[in-house]
């Protein structure tokens, strides 16, 4: 009797309410109708930075700031917002560090500038060289 | 050697420094938001539990500067600076909550448990003013001047030594 008694309760038995506990946003993990709508949204989804989880994109991440924030991603398209509106919304209110889109700006230059300067230098280098070993022949070390 | 066959080295040597020196500095992972100076933006959220109102953008503008609270019940340092919201409470300060994800019973019992300093309480279920605000965890705290401008941004829980600090920004925008 007790056996049946412990079974019964144990069928009966709910799981403790998770932390929080609250359903995610409408579109934190719903798809768009509109196939073309929502190819858009997950390539800016996988270009926005998540705010709780640092290394990871809205699109990669579970944490419920990201559901939070793919909903406003995917109810803004629908609003019909274009991606960089989206982009830009966000970065009035994080700066950019909340996108991964590298863009050209008075401290990210050098990372473009630099490369270019370096192949330059290694084109002038590699011409001077070779020319040099055209005219004297046999002399080079 | 020719002194140009060192650069490689110098370079090597220089970002070998700068990475050495960053690990030996503390992880910043505040994101701070760029709300301010702002406006706060326009917002209506609920109320986040029955008998206390719900709040709106309205409620900053017209009359003292306040603070603006953002916890949720489930958020640990939020318990740690129930006091001393509760102590800028009794010097005065009006200070408006917004529930972070929460459920009205859960919100409740942390009020009853841990004091309520607040005026009203907005639900915001999905981080709709967070994101507003620029704001990216919880606990955040933000004075917000009489014309409903967002002045302050006071990341992470409120301890003791805040609190002369946060009646300071409160004065100086009023």
């Amino acid at each position: 009797m007790m056996r049946l008694a412990v079974a019964l309760l144990v069928l009966v038995a709910a799981p403790l309410a998770a932390q929080s506990g609250m359903p995610p946003a409408p579109y934190a993990y719903t798809q768009l109708e509109d196939p073309a709508l929502e190819a858009e949204a997950t390539a800016l989804m996988y270009t926005l930075r998540c705010l709780k989880c640092q290394s990871q994109s809205i699109a990669d991440s579970d944490a419920p700031m990201a559901g939070d924030m793919r909903h406003q991603v995917r109810s803004r398209l629908l609003a019909g917002e274009s991606p960089d509106e989206i982009r830009d919304w966000l970065t009035l209110r994080y700066g950019d560090y909340v996108s991964y889109e590298p863009t050209v700006s008075s401290t990210t230059w050098p990372l473009f500038a630099i490369p270019l300067l370096l192949l330059a230098l290694v084109g002038f280098v590699l011409l001077r060289r070779l020319g040099k070993r055209g005219t004297d022949e046999g002399k080079s070390a | 050697m020719r002194p140009l066959y060192l650069i490689p080295l110098a370079l090597f040597l220089f970002f070998a420094g700068v990475a050495g020196y960053q690990l030996t500095q503390p992880k910043q992972t505040a994101i701070p938001s760029q709300m301010i100076e702002q406006a706060l933006p326009a917002f209506q959220l609920p109320p986040a539990l029955d008998g206390m109102p719900g709040t709106s953008r309205t409620d900053f503008v017209g009359g003292k500067p306040k603070l603006l609270n953002i916890w949720a019940s489930w958020c640990v340092p939020c318990i740690a600076e129930a006091p001393h919201l509760e102590r800028l409470k009794e010097q005065g300060v009006e200070i408006i909550g917004v529930a972070v994800r929460d459920r009205p019973e859960a919100v409740s019992a942390f009020l009853s448990r841990y004091g309520n300093p607040y005026t009203r309480i907005g639900a915001d279920d999905i981080s709709e003013l967070m994101l507003e605000i620029g704001a990216s965890g919880v606990p955040e705290t933000y004075v917000i001047d009489g014309e409903g401008n967002i002045r302050y941004q006071h990341i992470g829980d409120i301890r003791a030594e805040h609190v002369d600090l946060l009646l300071e920004k409160l004065e100086e925008v009023g």
